[in-house]
């Protein structure tokens, strides 16, 4: 019960913290925020590298390399492709 | 490495996720917020790589190398215009990782010896619920936007009662999952009910929506995230979770405002209304509507003080964001103000058309949004609507009957002249005829929006050689 409070104290004062700086990004950047957050929305990879490399069974390694795969699409692409967006509202 | 480091890693990741996305409220600092929050994954990546549990890392390697050749193929080679698509596939991706990650987890926990906690099980059932959702719906949004479906909702007979049905199967499955930890079968059966959740629940929603869809399936993401990290107890995933949970959120609601709708509205229905009154176009139209030619547009622009530029989907639709630009910069090296008014909808994602002009060059400045723009537009001469149609229509301030009433729109109609180029008088997504088209202040260029663009450029550019 006490991990749990603490779990969900985090998310929580998380969220707080999620709107109070997410408010103040200018409609302008929507676009990169939601494809920067999304990449952030890529941590699942930490978990995904456990399950794929800890080899408990066939089947929870293969499905953390797919975990693996599909994370980090989220993560490279998503940072990079935020990275082209910005540099061009960066040009001028 | 011990167990302090590696949270104290996870702290100071989470901080710079926090700075990365405090970093994306100006232009300026927003290449450097996003390379903090790149800074962070690096981390987060690293220290968790050091985990003594893991005993190979050919696999990771494997997947690591797999996910990041196709993720900077995809991010170098997408166009601009197809952002939507791409956002909707990288939310899918983060959802699907989730759903994948709280199996394994599952499968390990069964194989330890007692039973799994509360928390344990109803976090698995969140984030396998939760990610099968966003990893379909996010699919299916990105068939839609890439024109591999019908972008139009699908309606069928008895959909509500079987979305449902679908919706009571998988927390149903979700409660027994909770109940009976121990059953794999269970899992895999909620993965199966949320996935067509997440399929039926998107399909009936169509084009103009899509924003408000990106934005929640955005924020699933996050949820989903933030769910698996109740399942590996991690507070690094709890954190990063919620963060993008909030920001979807957020994005959801500014868009739903930005329509005036309510979200439901946009989510379970708005499609009753638009068959009724999508009939009163000739009524509206016949004997009204004046045509222009692309020299007389010139003319026009040619003695404006003040030009307002109003884009819409069909300026990406046309990809005449490079031709606008290049108009722009034709009359402001005649002394002509032009500025552009920028409707939080236009578009098929928050910002889409901030992202396409800024890609053409047009200065960050120039852009404006609604609020800034429309106090302007009594004062403005020329105001050129390209490729938009809903977002500027008057009836939303003027007809309480109408299916759009009350959605705050761009006031080009006051405007001394409305100049608007558009391929016919089709409606737009909400279905209704625009009294604009008619008004004695507009004239209609009926062309692609690429090609009347730079008909114009050389029009004006002709009479200025000529004069």
């Amino acid at each position: 019960m006490e991990t749990l409070i603490t779990a969900v104290t985090v998310f929580v004062l998380a969220m707080f913290v999620g709107f109070e700086v997410i408010v103040k990004v200018p409609p302008a950047l929507h676009t990169p925020l939601m494809s920067g957050s999304n990449a952030v929305s890529g941590i699942t990879l930490i978990g995904a590298l456990l399950s794929a490399g800890v080899g408990h069974t066939m089947l929870t390694t293969a499905l953390g390399l797919l975990a693996v795969v599909f994370a980090t699409i989220n993560v490279v692409g998503g940072f990079l492709v935020t990275h082209r967006m910005l540099e061009m509202f960066r040009r001028k | 490495m011990p167990a302090w480091v590696v949270n104290s890693a996870y702290l100071l990741a989470s901080a710079l996720f926090i700075f990365g996305l405090k970093g994306l409220s100006h232009p300026r600092s927003a290449v450097r917020g996003n390379l903090l929050g790149a800074a962070g994954m690096l981390i987060a990546v690293a220290v968790t790589l050091t985990d003594q549990r893991i005993v190979s890392f050919q696999v990771i390697l494997a997947g690591v190398v797999i996910g990041s050749a196709a993720g900077v193929l995809l991010a170098l080679k997408i166009r601009m215009t197809a952002m939507p698509q791409m956002v909707a596939l990288l939310n899918g991706f983060g959802g699907g990782a989730s759903l994948l990650v709280a199996g394994a987890a599952l499968i390990e926990a069964q194989s330890a010896p007692g039973a799994p906690t509360g928390q344990f099980s109803v976090a698995t059932a969140a984030s396998g619920l939760i990610g099968a959702v966003t990893f379909w719906g996010s699919l299916v949004a990105f068939a839609k936007l890439q024109e591999l479906v019908s972008g139009n909702a699908i309606v069928f007979r008895g959909q509500w009662l079987l979305n449902a049905a679908v919706l009571a199967a998988s927390l149903g499955l979700g409660a027994w999952l909770v109940a009976e930890p121990q059953r794999a079968g269970v899992y895999w059966g909620l993965a199966a009910a949320g996935s067509a959740l997440g399929v039926l629940a998107t399909i009936p929603i169509g084009g103009a929506d899509m924003p408000v869809v990106i934005s929640l399936l955005n924020s699933y993401s996050g949820l989903a995230a933030a769910a698996t990290g109740f399942v590996l107890n991690n507070n690094m995933l709890i954190i990063a979770g919620s963060l993008v949970g909030a920001s979807g959120i957020i994005l959801t609601q500014i868009m739903c405002r930005a329509m005036n709708r309510s979200l439901s509205n946009v989510l379970f229905g708005g499609f009753g209304a638009r068959v009724a009154a999508a009939a009163a176009g000739d009524a509206v139209y016949t004997g009204r509507v004046k045509s222009a030619s692309a020299e007389e547009v010139a003319m026009l622009l040619e003695t404006a003080r003040r030009v307002v530029i109003v884009p819409g989907y069909g300026l990406a639709v046309s990809q005449a964001q490079h031709a606008v630009q290049a108009l722009a910069s034709l009359l402001k090296s005649r002394g002509t103000e032009v500025l552009y008014g920028i409707h939080p909808v236009a578009g098929r994602m928050p910002g889409h058309m901030n992202v396409l002009l800024a890609e053409a060059d047009v200065p960050y400045d120039d852009l404006k949004e609604m609020e800034e723009v429309n106090p302007l537009l009594k004062q403005t001469d020329v105001a050129m609507v390209i490729g938009a149609n809903d977002v500027v229509n008057p009836l939303a301030r003027t007809d309480p009957g109408s299916p759009i009433a009350g959605m705050p729109i761009i006031d080009v109609d006051q405007a001394r002249t409305v100049v608007v180029i558009k391929r016919s008088l089709s409606p737009g997504f909400a279905g209704i005829p625009n009294p604009l088209f008619a008004a004695d202040n507009t004239l209609m260029m009926f062309a692609d929006g690429k090609k009347a663009v730079r008909e114009i450029a050389r029009a004006l550019s002709e009479t200025a050689v000529s004069a």
